[in-house]
């Protein structure tokens, strides 16, 4: 359809304007709000992912993309709740207690959104069982901890413990990242998985969440 | 002659500072400290309670800037002064916290632990153009909530030359102020001679958290030296010009500078900062990148112009091993800050964006800044006007070789640089092994280490650290400290 390959191309481009009018024409065609979300808006952001992942375009053309995602989102959303399309799930993710460091962690936030995922930022300093409380309110299945430091990365061994403890494994999953971790250390707490950027966070979640592209 | 770099236009310099101070007073800093807030509060300051934000003075900045200390000195353990700072005096210092080594022997980085950390420190003694040591990384085996204060203790223990250093948490303040005042005697004593400045971070944009506050507060308290230590990222958290990173850089540096001058006018304050360009092809922060250098050493020139001794983050590179790239990030940058006449310059032996400490590019470190030391002596006349009796001898002998005037100035004029460097001809270098700069520096790692002589601290006082030290790892559930042979 060719509407919606435009829709896609407008995330490319990181052309809001024209992401908002796409969907717009695509909503008044009457297509269904999943085939609009699918082939429009997270195709094109998949195509930014590759082609960032290539060295291709750089973070702020993802970031644009994602803008431009958002402004086809917002005007989605409505029809996507009359019609029950189910988002691609849900990340809590925020940087463990004692430690303030975030511009990683905003960094995967981001490009977790703009891969489609609805992502609950906890902020800095979080303490573990926040963490937990908040991804079983709002029933996300992955928990994202980011740790900068060496005195504050054994804070992620208790969220895994907390997360244990309550019977929620392997419901809930936790990935871990930041510049002192290793996949080695994620092993060794019990961590599902570690990521070195935005970009491998976001393929290590659709794997775990089993989404397909 | 002095030779000095200069970046930045007189007035392009003061609208950058002017611009900076309209920050915070105008647009305000955010401060999540309560005893911060009253403090500036108190002396004029208007806080939005509903925002956080603390918009500073134009006057207290002033005050601020006029008790501030031009220069300091800083002692080494001995109580002997040891490093001068202000003017255009040039020290290095090795980079700092890193959060791992690479191993020379597996070629690998990896956590480091208590016996690297000694290492560290015993080279560090040896490094004859390095003037302080620096906390250069966190020791994997104690119990991470005394790993700020144990890297104090073991340098302490180790190594004679002041310390730059810092705090993870409000709690390590005590212990590692209790150190210090150890080796001194009294608090008194420690403030009359500085032994160690903390690194304090704001965070950007315009922002203090509550722990960097309050050690900004506590070092004010007790007369300890600071570096404020402004981090933004270019083109990320902060504008992607320098000029706007700088406008940045200056507002974060001076809201820093009104606390701690506020809390206790006086206090010797480094003028610091480790901001980057942010590379958004790879989400890093290059410390090897020529803005990033440039920003470093306009900063300096900015902090001179404030009338405040300087520090930046420079000369370290993001390599992960010491190969080509490792040697030419850091000669460039440690070139630019010598000539900048930065006052503290924490660098060497950084590799991989501040994350990974190296023993043998710290000896080849040495070897930069001990060239950098030749560069800023300049070019000066020394008993060679009138010229030409020199020539007559020259024409005479066929060479000066042996001649008094060569004898007198050679090491001063040349620098010989240690066996890390290789001048050796082509085939010398091949009948001696043809070794790599890492064998060099690697054999050279051994040989200073072998020639370790411990620091004269005496008995009493090795104990009463220790003795401290173990009660802050009990309180943390480790019975005793890892032994070091
Ligand atoms: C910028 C910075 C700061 C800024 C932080 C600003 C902010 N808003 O975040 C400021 C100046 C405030 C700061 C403060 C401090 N810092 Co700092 N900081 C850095 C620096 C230079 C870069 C970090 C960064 O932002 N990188 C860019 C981002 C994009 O990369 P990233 O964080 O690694 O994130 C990527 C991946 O790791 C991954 N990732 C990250 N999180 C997550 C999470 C998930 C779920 C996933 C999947 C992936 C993932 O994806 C991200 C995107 O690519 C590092 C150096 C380094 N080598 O990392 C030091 C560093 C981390 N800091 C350090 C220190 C010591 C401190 C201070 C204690 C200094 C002091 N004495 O005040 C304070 C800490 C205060 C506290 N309690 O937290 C040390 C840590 C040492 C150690 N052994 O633990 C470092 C290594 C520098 C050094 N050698 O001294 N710092």
């Amino acid at each position: 359809m060719k509407l919606l390959e435009e829709l896609a191309q407008s995330l490319e481009r990181g052309d809001s304007q024209a992401a908002a009018d796409s969907t717009r024409g695509a909503i008044e065609l009457g297509l269904p709000a999943q085939r609009i979300l699918d082939d429009g808006l997270i195709a094109g952001m998949a195509v930014v992912g590759r082609r960032f992942k290539a060295h291709e375009i750089f973070l702020p053309d993802v970031l644009l993309a994602a803008k431009a995602m958002y402004a086809g989102l917002a005007l989605l959303k409505p029809l996507m709740i009359e019609q029950a399309v189910a988002t691609q799930g849900k990340v809590v993710i925020g940087t463990v207690q004692g430690d303030l460091h975030d511009i990683g962690k905003n960094l995967v936030g981001i490009m977790l959104e703009g891969a489609g995922f609805e992502v609950l930022d906890l902020g800095t300093d979080v303490a573990p069982e926040t963490f937990v409380d908040t991804a079983v309110r709002e029933g996300a299945r992955i928990i994202g901890l980011s740790a900068l430091l060496t005195t504050t990365m054994p804070v992620m061994r208790k969220v895994v413990e907390a997360v244990e403890k309550r019977g929620l494994r392997p419901e809930i999953r936790v990935i871990v990242g930041g510049a002192p971790l290793s996949a080695a250390y994620a092993a060794e707490i019990g961590a599902s998985a570690y990521c070195f950027d935005g970009i491998s966070a976001v393929e290590t979640v659709r794997e775990m969440l089993g989404v397909e592209r | 002659m002095r030779p000095i770099l200069r970046l930045l236009d007189g007035e392009l310099r003061e609208r950058i500072i002017s611009e900076g101070r309209d920050l915070v007073c105008n647009l305000g800093v955010e401060i999540h400290n309560q005893r911060a807030v009253s403090l500036l509060v108190d002396h004029g300051a208007r806080f939005d309670a509903a925002r956080g934000r603390v918009f500073l003075t134009q006057e207290s900045i002033d005050t601020a800037l006029a008790s501030a200390a031009g220069s300091f000195t800083l002692y080494d353990s001995h109580g002997d002064d040891a490093v001068h700072l202000g003017g255009d005096a040039v020290n290095f210092v090795p980079g700092s916290s890193a959060i791992a080594i690479l191993d020379s022997a597996t070629g690998e980085s990896r956590s480091p632990t208590s016996a690297d950390y000694v290492r560290y420190a015993r080279l560090c003694s040896a490094m004859r153009h390095i003037a302080s040591q620096s906390t250069a990384m966190v020791p994997s085996d104690v119990h991470e909530r005394i790993s700020d204060s144990y890297r104090l203790y073991l340098s302490l223990m180790t190594c004679e030359k002041p310390v730059i250093t810092g705090t993870f948490s409000s709690e390590a303040f005590a212990i590692m102020r209790d150190l210090l005042v150890t080796i001194r005697g009294s608090r008194e004593a420690l403030a009359g001679k500085p032994l160690a400045v903390f690194t304090c971070c704001p965070l950007s944009p315009l922002k203090w958290s509550d722990v960097t506050s309050q050690n900004l507060l506590d070092c004010a308290a007790h007369s300890i030296p600071v570096e404020i230590v402004p981090m933004p990222l270019a083109g990320f958290t902060a504008p992607v010009t320098l000029v706007g990173t700088l406008v940045q850089h200056t507002a974060e540096a001076l809201s820093g500078l009104v606390m701690s001058q506020l809390a206790n006018p006086g206090t010797p304050v480094l003028y610091g900062g480790s901001s980057a360009v942010f590379d958004v092809r790879y989400e890093t922060t290059p410390m090897g990148d020529v803005g990033t250098m440039m920003i470093a050493c306009a900063c300096n020139e900015i902090g001179k112009a404030l009338g405040l001794p300087t520090q930046a983050y420079i000369g370290l590179s993001d390599a992960k091993l010491l190969d080509a790239q490792a040697g030419l990030e850091s000669s460039m940058g440690a070139t630019l800050a010598a000539l900048s006449g930065i006052n503290s310059i924490s660098g060497p032996g950084m590799l991989d964006f501040e994350s990974c400490f190296s023993l043998e590019k710290l000896v080849l470190d040495n070897e930069i800044c001990g060239m950098t030391g030749r560069l800023v002596d300049g070019v000066v006349a020394k008993e060679d006007f009138p010229s030409r009796r020199r020539f007559e001898e020259l024409l005479a002998e066929q060479h000066l070789l042996i001649s008094d005037h060569t004898r007198r100035y050679l090491r001063e004029e040349i620098y010989f640089p240690g066996p890390t460097i290789n001048r050796a001809n082509l085939a010398r270098w091949a009948e001696e092994g043809s070794s790599t700069l890492g064998a060099r520096a690697a054999a050279e790692v051994v040989r200073l280490l072998g020639e370790y002589e411990p620091t004269r601290l005496d008995h009493d006082t090795r104990q009463e650290l220790k003795a401290r030290m173990e009660r802050a790892a009990a309180a943390h559930g480790m019975d005793r400290l890892p032994v070091i042979e």
